[in-house]
């Protein structure tokens, strides 16, 4: 079974290798020098004849090196959950144990260092599974999406490449059987999240995000990597299994966790590293929708699950994990309320909600986090390729210039109606069900931090509710606000002519609205029961924060809704100006410093060099003077030499 | 050879000959690189040239200084005067014959001068060659040139000839060097 | 006849030689003073070859061979200054640069050889 294990992980790797390297083979033909001294911005190829037909070849090709794997994988992932839900393995007990009792481990290698052995190891159980469903079929999706939503990129192959190494990362990450393994896939993630939030770089404006998303993960990277370090020579093994058995000191436990959660809060996007993630959307959306809504930023709060009993020994970490997601929470949605732009708004939401999920884990339900990745990870990647479907019509990012929506585009607006349900927690949706898990399980959590997470909880599922309503609102009703714009600036989608997006587009969005919708039900059925009266209480709550929407809405369609946060607007929209204190805190200090030391280096080191080099010049200008050209001279000098020295042979002998 | 060495003072009569011989040929030599008139350095190089061939007298080399008075005396000096004539040199007085480092050139020449007397009065103080007629002349000369030396002679001709060839080279005007 | 003699008087002859090299800025006058040179290393190898008595004659032959080696290095050197004043129009060696390094500056003061042809 390690071997399916294997070619899950395996296969879109192969995938994100042939399309890097062998989509351009047997097409070397014009169309090479045509792109080497063409418009590589626009990628607009459909007026160059050969040149189009061979790109389109190309296009195509990567397109199945992107999908094949991709599908395989999918449904390899689904033999194995069958395989575990016979209950091949032993079961631990843990939630997931109910409804996958299977588990299957294997290593394939053990790469000795000399110290504490790295093993490389994979293995399978409830909770991989229920995350490596998740990847593949959202992934499988989006490659599908891509297809459409890239038409006409020249960078398409290489696009594709890149979601097929995400893929095989973040499954490695999911079936890692080892913490330096799920490292690797860890970082990779990291890389191929820049790589694509680069993904039109002509943009400053897009490289910089992606240096910044970059920047602000690995940061919390280092501490993940020295927990890593700390768990793995506390238990002398790196070995999941047996770092969770191994019996660790309370203190190096409490700062082991500490460490990961640098690196949980960095790629989950949660305070106070949270400030890549809005701009990471950048990227193209069904980018957002795969890596930075449903995946890579649900990975911090999987590796924590993963961890989770050494997390549940370790109290004070779970208590500074609580009061991150009760701040990260409030604020995110509050910031959410007030963006203009609709992909920074589902950016917001998205750290909200994992927020949502960390706060389940520091109240003790890994369940309920699980729980509500899944269904998270469903309808906010539904919200992000709709918002790309949107986006491509208007050929604008900006909420304030769509509007009636709702005739031009149908299927987007049943679609994304259904994940903004599920995003507020509207029942039947599977928003209501998980969200429900996390607030009865916050309800009953304990700590010292247990009252104000839970009042957070509570007040982000009003401001949930209100800001998914503001969205919806503005962007499928009232007038339409702007016509299609003609050719957007690069580094936003086209626009098409047509009414709705292309199949390819629209399937994926349908078959992703399926398990928004029907998740919830599908968990309560498999097991989580719901606690009624919380629920009822939640829906309430965000029922109140949608409906005080919609009067505003209904008293003036035009206005944005948003104008009730009062004088709290403007901050709200600038996230609390976090970044501007990152800049002053941070940022310039650095930028000074660094002025500084290339002064130093021009004035100091190379002054050093270039005086050392004048002052030579300088001195063999005094010497040559006597390097004149006339010979009698030379032969003097050289007369007077062999006499002194016949002189000093004699004197000094 | 040196045992029965007269001592250096009073010098014998070939000795005084030699020593007024050197004299006029040391006087003559500085005339040479001090006088301010080409042709009359040239002149005091005869004079040079002929005294030193008298030293080669007293000191029983008589071919050799035959050799010097037909060769040099008739020959360089010759080709030296054609030479001060074809560079079209003023006669009489010319001011600027010394080049500007004559001082750093006296300075080294002096010390030169001392250095060689000093070493050459330390080693030979002590060494006499009896002077005997005769072994300097034409015929035992010749035996050992074209009986032991033969080979360089023969080279030398060579040498000659290509000097020959190369002087003619040089000065004719209408043999260009390749381009 | 001590040896001492003529040894001295050669040396002399050698520096004033070099005084001449080195001081004479005519180029025939420098020749004349290669000949004293070459002349004071004769009377050496003479006064020599009179003190060891060699049976083959090792310093006179020497002698003769210098002074023969000597007329072709005259005849051979005039050539060079006759060659020299065609193209220069002088035969003053302090004047002859071509061996300086070319200063790039354009305000060398130096006066140039090259200039007079």
């Amino acid at each position: 079974m390690t071997a399916v294990v294997a070619l899950i992980v395996l296969l879109p790797f192969a995938g994100a290798a042939a399309g890097l390297l062998a989509t351009r083979l047997g097409t070397r033909d014009l169309r090479t020098r045509d792109l080497r001294t063409g418009d590589l911005r626009t990628g607009d190829l459909r007026t160059r004849d050969v040149g189009a037909r061979t790109e389109r070849a190309v296009y195509r090709r990567a397109a199945w090196f992107a999908i094949a794997p991709g599908a395989v994988s999918a449904a390899l992932t689904v033999w194995l959950a069958a395989a575990l839900a016979r209950g091949a393995g032993i079961s631990e007990g843990r939630f997931w144990s109910g409804l996958l009792p299977g588990r299957a481990e294997g290593t394939l290698t053990v790469v000795e260092t000399g110290s504490v052995p790295i093993s490389l190891t994979l293995r399978a159980d409830g909770l991989s599974v229920l995350a490596g469903i998740l990847v593949v079929v959202v992934a499988l999706a989006v490659q599908v999406y891509s297809v459409g939503y890239m038409r006409d990129e020249p960078r398409y192959p290489s696009y594709s490449a890149f979601v097929s190494l995400f893929t095989s990362a973040m499954l490695l990450v999911v079936y890692a059987g080892d913490l330096i393994v799920l490292y690797v896939g860890w970082e990779i993630m990291g890389l191929c999240s820049y790589l694509l939030i680069g993904h039109w770089w002509e943009d400053r404006a897009n490289s910089r995000a992606a240096v910044k998303a970059f920047l602000v993960t690995r940061l919390g990277d280092v501490g993940f990597l020295f927990g890593i370090f700390v768990l793995g020579t506390a238990a002398g093994d790196f070995r999941i299994d047996a770092v969770l058995r191994a019996d660790i000191p309370r203190g190096a436990l409490v700062a082991a966790t500490l460490l990961l959660l640098a690196g949980v809060a960095g790629k989950s996007a949660q305070v106070p590293l949270q400030t890549w993630l809005p701009d990471a959307m950048a990227g193209p959306t069904p980018i957002s929708a795969l890596i930075h809504a449903a995946t890579m930023v649900a990975a911090g709060i999987f590796v924590v699950a993963r961890l989770y009993p050494a997390f549940l020994a370790a109290p004070p970490t779970l208590d500074v994990l609580g009061v991150v997601a009760a701040v990260g929470m409030l604020g995110a949605a509050l910031a959410a309320l007030a963006q203009d732009d609709l992909k920074r708004v589902l950016a917001y939401s998205t750290i909200s909600q994992l927020a949502y999920m960390a706060a389940a884990l520091a109240a003790g339900s890994d369940r309920a986090a699980m729980f509500h990745l899944v269904s998270h990870g469903a309808f906010k990647a539904l919200l992000f390729l709709c918002a790309g479907l949107v986006i491509h019509h208007v050929g604008s990012n900006l909420i304030s210039h769509m509007g009636g929506l709702r005739t031009a585009l149908p299927v987007t607006f049943w679609t994304m109606t259904i994940g903004f349900a599920a995003l507020a927690g509207l029942p039947p949706a599977s928003g209501f069900f998980s969200k429900d898990a996390v607030i009865s399980a916050v309800e009953h959590g304990t700590g010292p931090a247990q009252p104000f997470v839970y009042a957070s909880a509570l007040l982000t599922v009003g401001v949930t509710g209100a800001y998914a309503a503001r969205a919806w609102l503005r962007t499928f009703f009232g007038p339409a606000r702007i016509e299609p714009l003609a050719e957007p600036p690069p580094g936003v989608a086209h626009v098409f002519d047509g009414r709705e997006a292309p199949p390819s587009m629209l399937w994926p969005a349908g078959v992703l609205a399926v398990p928004a919708l029907l998740l919830g039900l599908a968990g309560s059925a498999a097991g989580v029961e719901v606690e009624w009266g919380p629920a009822a209480v939640s829906l309430a709550v965000a029922l109140l924060g949608a409906g005080i929407v919609y009067a505003l809405w209904r008293a003036a369609p035009e206005q944005d809704p948003a104008r009730l946060l009062g004088p709290f607007r403007v901050p709200c929209e600038r996230a609390f100006y976090v970044d501007a204190a990152y800049a002053a805190l941070i940022a310039r200090p650095v930028l000074r410093l660094a002025r500084g030391v290339v002064r130093a280096d021009t004035r100091v080191v190379d002054g050093a060099v270039r005086g050392s080099g004048r002052a030579t010049l300088g001195l063999s200008g005094l010497v040559r003077l006597a390097q004149n050209g006339n010979a009698q001279l030379y032969v003097t000098g050289l007369l007077a030499g062999l006499v002194l020295i016949a002189v000093a042979a004699v004197v000094l002998t | 050879m040196t045992s029965q060495a007269p001592g250096l003072w009073p010098p014998s009569g070939p000795e005084v000959v030699f020593l007024l011989l050197g004299a006029v040929a040391v006087g003559s030599a500085l005339l040479v690189v001090t006088t301010r008139q080409l042709v009359h350095a040239a002149l005091w190089l005869v004079v040079c040239f002929g005294a030193l061939a008298g030293g080669y007298l007293v000191l029983t080399a008589e071919f050799v200084a035959w050799v010097q008075v037909l060769i040099y005396v008739g020959a360089v000096v010759v080709l030296l005067l054609f030479g001060i004539m074809l560079t079209r040199a003023p006669i009489g007085p010319s001011a600027g014959l010394d080049s500007g480092n004559r001082w750093a050139a006296a300075l080294v020449a002096v010390a030169t001068a001392a250095v060689l007397v000093t070493v050459v009065v330390t080693g030979f103080r002590t060494a006499y060659a009896p002077l005997r007629p005769g072994q300097g002349a034409a015929e035992p000369l010749g035996a050992s040139i074209f009986r032991t030396w033969v080979l360089p002679f023969e080279a030398l001709s060579v040498l000659l000839l290509a000097a020959l060839i190369g002087a003619i080279v040089l000065s004719r005007t209408d043999i260009r060097g390749r381009e | 006849m001590h040896v001492v003699y003529p040894v001295v008087v050669s040396a002399l002859l050698f520096s004033i030689g070099v005084y001449g090299v080195l001081a004479r800025r005519n180029a025939i006058l420098v020749l004349m003073s290669v000949e004293l040179m070459l002349n004071a290393v004769n009377l050496n190898l003479v006064a020599f070859d009179v003190w060891l008595r060699d049976r083959l004659h090792g310093g006179q032959v020497l002698t003769l061979f210098v002074i023969v080696i000597a007329a072709a290095e005259v005849g051979l050197g005039l050539a060079i200054v006759l060659a020299v004043f065609r193209t220069r129009r002088t035969v003053d060696v302090d004047r002859l640069r071509a061996l300086a390094e070319v200063v790039r500056a354009p305000d060398s003061g130096r006066p140039d050889g090259e200039g007079a042809s």
